[in-house]
């Protein structure tokens, strides 16, 4: 018998597990509320999770730069972006808490670019109406991260740095009771008992072999949730941003920011065609220009001209580059060039795309004042993740909550570019405030099994332990192979059912894995406690996948090219079944509240002209 | 493709050794890229930091042949194909094992700082700031914190400069506070005191390793420098301090340069 009395425990009322930009605003949130001691778990160090990559900017309806925006607009934008899938009341909260959020983080010390007023600036993006994404050059995500942790670290909330997140332990009666983690310096374990938990924990953006996510991206959260019984929601839907950097191939999958679309960038091929103009879907034919004449005038802040057609959603870009590619007008290194360095001038690029500027210099030795760049399509995001409720961000199991990237629903079939960040504000804060309040409503502390310590820890140390055994390292490879070639970005029956027959025969060579060395700071190990998880996420996404045969949004079958309208009806849940097998389930979505669905469904010049006497409503009369 | 010899170091802060490996270096690599095929192909345990691989988030930083780098931003090409690159840990902070080190000296100087203060009032509207006022804060912004100019500084090298300096880091933090047109925290007795600003004596060490190119020296560390002496040095600044506060000072201060600017 493992004896566990050696180890230690801590005590929360709110545990935040991951401290990117949802996590950091979940654990803040929580901490104001009065007595509720908060702790928050990061993978890494403070400050370095994977939102430190995030370059565009984040959306929020502010209104300094067109002061036709309104919540109405970003929702609609948001809704049409994410193929009408979306959780209704999600994109809503989201889109009208977000302007207020943003507004906090700049009292918190974000030093936002500025407009010549001297308010918060807004550049253009994919997807979005208007100017609507609060912006730091290309470094968004940093000037986030850097603003929350060094806010957060005056709130007394108790920060665990470099500590895994194992397995949640749950009470008698199936409520959240705390989670077992690893300390990944020294290999020891902490059990930390709390009243809530909140999974920040990012997506699993690491199953695929080009992308753009970094170690962390792992699907903790969706596989330790799942494994504790609550659902999962939406796994089809991952997003492959059209352009990460394909040469050199050390460097494949790297993000170029859309901010360089944003700022006036376009697409060609090899022929020097600007081919997006080729691309449009007739429901967006309305509003994106039709001619390279009307394009430059947009760019110029004409208002009467329509939008670039390289700044349609992502999925849509995502899979022109692929058909160029696939048809042979490609780039030199299997790609589309992105070329900026036409359309504005050097000055220009250095001050709105720095980091850009320098990625491109350092790793590819190209000046992309002077050249174009090459990029194709890398995995990204997942729209899909753990259920949630939206005005609560419960998931299906009482007391763990989810948010950011790790909650499935808000940007259903598509995420618009600059709606995560805003997403991690407006639900971390969110998520914070209601567990704070379950949390309160709990008579005492929620009692933990040490059974399912015990399983828990000795199921991680095995892999140590084990004599011999397969190398975690090369099973990642042939998963993130497989997803990459079965699960990718454009799918067919044939292929994913070959894809989940191989995903079965790695859990099992998963059971037989082995880290060698000792438990102290051991990458081996570490992955190999990753995998499981990583293994589930793949699995899930290639399950759901299978059964929509639809394509929409990012979610494209090349058996089923086009939407099914009665697919709108429908979500695909996953979640572990009696006998321990994952079980996929079509589910019926709710209805909409009618105003919501008016909304969302009001044509353009309709909703511009409501949402212009809202405003005159509002405006003080002279 | 060429095969190339690496000494990395392995063990902990007591004990450790440099360990010979070799390994084949493609079109493009970056170091970080060779120690992550390294440690898949050859030595699973080899434990090392890294995060985003694209120069944002400051978690690989190490020493290539003594001198502090970023490993995802270091190309294999900078280096002749028959020379040996040696791969050891930071040298101002303990090893925790191998090429990681325990920083979190750095993140306790960070607790220490006044966080951003703006006041009430302004928080009840929009903050207007113009975009030149907040130039160099946002230079100092770009800061990933991947502790090169700490382990640089040869103040924190010393190991009792520790106790006297918060680094070049926090300085530089410290400085997009003060120049914050926002903030209303005044933080000049703590950068002379308890941040220890006297300690640099402006070798620039800190300036030259970092990858952001952020002119810390110039452009925050001697600033600061300078409102400290006018603080506590400058006998007609001491009484001028004395009798204003914080916010009185700066209206003050405005006043006296735009009626000076009327002469010059």
């Amino acid at each position: 018998m493992l004896d566990i009395s050696g180890i230690k425990r801590l005590q929360f009322d709110v545990l935040v597990i991951g401290a990117g930009g949802a996590g950091l605003s979940a654990a803040i949130a929580a901490s104001q509320e009065e007595d509720i001691r908060v702790g928050l778990v990061c993978k890494s160090l403070l400050g370095k999770a994977h939102t430190v990559m995030a370059e565009g900017g984040m959306a929020a309806a502010l209104g300094n730069v067109d002061e036709r925006d309104d919540w109405k607009i970003h929702f609609r934008d948001t809704m049409r972006g994410g193929k009408m899938l979306n959780n209704w009341k999600m994109a809503e909260i989201h889109a009208k808490n977000a302007p207020e959020r943003v507004r906090e983080l700049e009292h918190w010390g974000a030093v936002f670019d500025r407009t010549r007023d001297g308010l918060i600036n807004q550049r253009n993006f994919g997807g979005h109406r208007y100017p609507r994404l609060a912006h730091v050059g290309d470094r968004t995500g940093l000037e986030m991260i850097r603003t929350l942790q060094d806010h957060g670290i005056h709130q007394g909330i108790d920060i665990q740095m470099e500590c895994t997140a194992l397995d949640i332990l749950k009470d008698d009666e199936g409520k959240v009771s705390g989670i077992v983690c690893m300390y990944r310096e020294t290999g020891e374990f902490i059990i930390f008992e709390t009243k809530s938990l909140i999974f920040a924990t990012g997506g699993a953006g690491k199953s695929w072999e080009v992308t753009s996510n970094s170690w962390e991206y792992t699907g903790d959260g969706y596989g330790m949730a799942y494994e504790a019984g609550a659902e999962l929601i939406d796994m089809e839907f991952n997003q492959f941003h059209p352009t990460g950097m394909v040469w050199p191939p050390s460097v494949k999958g790297i993000l170029v920011t859309e901010g360089v679309r944003g700022e006036g960038g376009i697409l060609k091929n090899n022929e020097g065609k600007r081919f997006m103009f080729d691309y449009i879907p007739e429901k967006f034919a309305n509003e994106t220009a039709d001619s390279e004449e009307e394009a430059a005038r947009w760019l110029d802040g004409d208002k009467s001209a329509r939008r670039p057609p390289e700044l349609l959603t992502r999925d849509v870009v995502a899979r022109a580059i692929n058909t160029e590619v696939k048809a042979g007008r490609g780039s030199e290194h299997g790609g589309a060039y992105l070329d900026i360095a036409t359309q504005r001038s050097a000055e220009d690029i250095k001050k709105k795309l720095p980091s850009m500027y320098h990625q491109f210099k350092v790793l590819a030795e190209l000046d992309i004042t002077k050249q174009a760049m090459e990029v194709g399509p890398t995995c990204h995001y997942f729209m899909g993740g753990i259920k949630v409720e939206a005005e609560t961000s419960m998931t299906t199991v009482d007391g763990l909550f989810a948010c950011g990237e790790a909650a499935g629903g808000m940007h259903g079939a598509n995420r618009l570019g600059g709606n995560s960040l805003s997403d991690l504000l407006v639900f971390g804060n969110l998520s914070g405030v209601k567990a704070a309040e379950y949390s309160r409503k709990l008579k005492g502390m929620p009692k933990v099994k040490d059974e399912d310590i015990i399983r828990i820890i000795k199921s991680a140390t095995s892999i140590l332990n084990r004599e011999k055994g397969n190398n975690p390292y090369l099973i990642h490879e042939d998963l993130q192979k497989n997803m990459q070639y079965n699960v990718g970005i454009i799918r067919t029956k044939n292929e994913i059912v070959d894809g989940i027959e191989k995903i079965e025969r790695m859990k099992d060579e998963f059971k037989e894995v082995k880290a060698a060395g000792s438990s102290q700071f051991n990458p081996g190990w570490h992955e190999a406690l990753a995998l499981r998880n990583l293994l589930i996420s793949s699995e899930a996404v290639a399950k759901s996948a299978l059964l929509r045969e639809e394509s929409r949004g990012a979610h494209t079958r090349e058996d089923f090219p086009d939407e099914n309208k009665d697919w709108l009806e429908y979500n695909i849940i996953n979640k572990k079944g009696n006998d321990g097998k994952m079980v996929t389930v079509k589910e019926k979505r709710g209805n909409p509240e009618p105003e919501l669905k008016r909304i969302a469904n009001s044509s353009i010049e309709d909703l511009e002209n409501e949402v212009k006497k809202d405003h005159e409503k509002l405006m003080p009369k002279v | 493709m060429s095969l190339r010899n690496f000494k990395i170091y392995r063990g902990d802060d007591e004990r450790g050794e440099l360990v010979n490996y070799q390994c084949e270096v493609t079109e493009g690599m970056v170091v970080l890229d060779v120690i992550h095929r390294i440690q898949a192909d050859q030595a699973n345990d080899l434990a090392c930091r890294w995060n985003c691989k694209a120069g944002k988030c400051g978690s690989c930083s190490i020493e290539i042949n003594g001198k502090p780098r970023l490993g995802c931003m270091t190309r294999m090409n900078e280096f002749e194909e028959d020379q040996t690159l040696t791969i050891t840990p930071l040298k101002s902070f303990p090893v925790i094992k191998d090429i990681v080190t325990d920083v979190s000296w750095n993140y306790k100087q960070n607790q220490e700082i006044t966080p951003f203060t703006p006041s009430e009032e302004s928080k009840k509207k929009d903050f207007v700031m113009m975009q030149k006022d907040v130039d160099r804060v946002q230079e100092f912004r770009k800061c990933i914190e991947c502790y090169l100019c700490q382990n640089m500084c040869h103040v924190i090298r010393d190991n009792e400069g520790k106790e006297n300096f918060s680094g070049p880091r926090y300085m530089a933090r410290l400085a997009s506070l003060e120049m914050h047109p926002m903030d209303t925290a005044d933080r000049i007795e703590d950068v002379k005191d308890k941040h220890g600003s006297g300690m640099c004596n402006i070798t620039r060490c800190c300036t030259e390793v970092c990858p952001e190119e952020i002119q810390i020296t110039d452009d925050a560390i001697i600033p600061l420098k300078e409102r400290v002496v006018d603080r506590f040095y400058d006998p007609v600044m001491m009484l001028f301090n004395k009798i204003f506060s914080k916010k009185e000072r700066q209206k003050t201060k405005s006043k006296v340069s735009s009626f000076l600017r009327m002469f010059f």
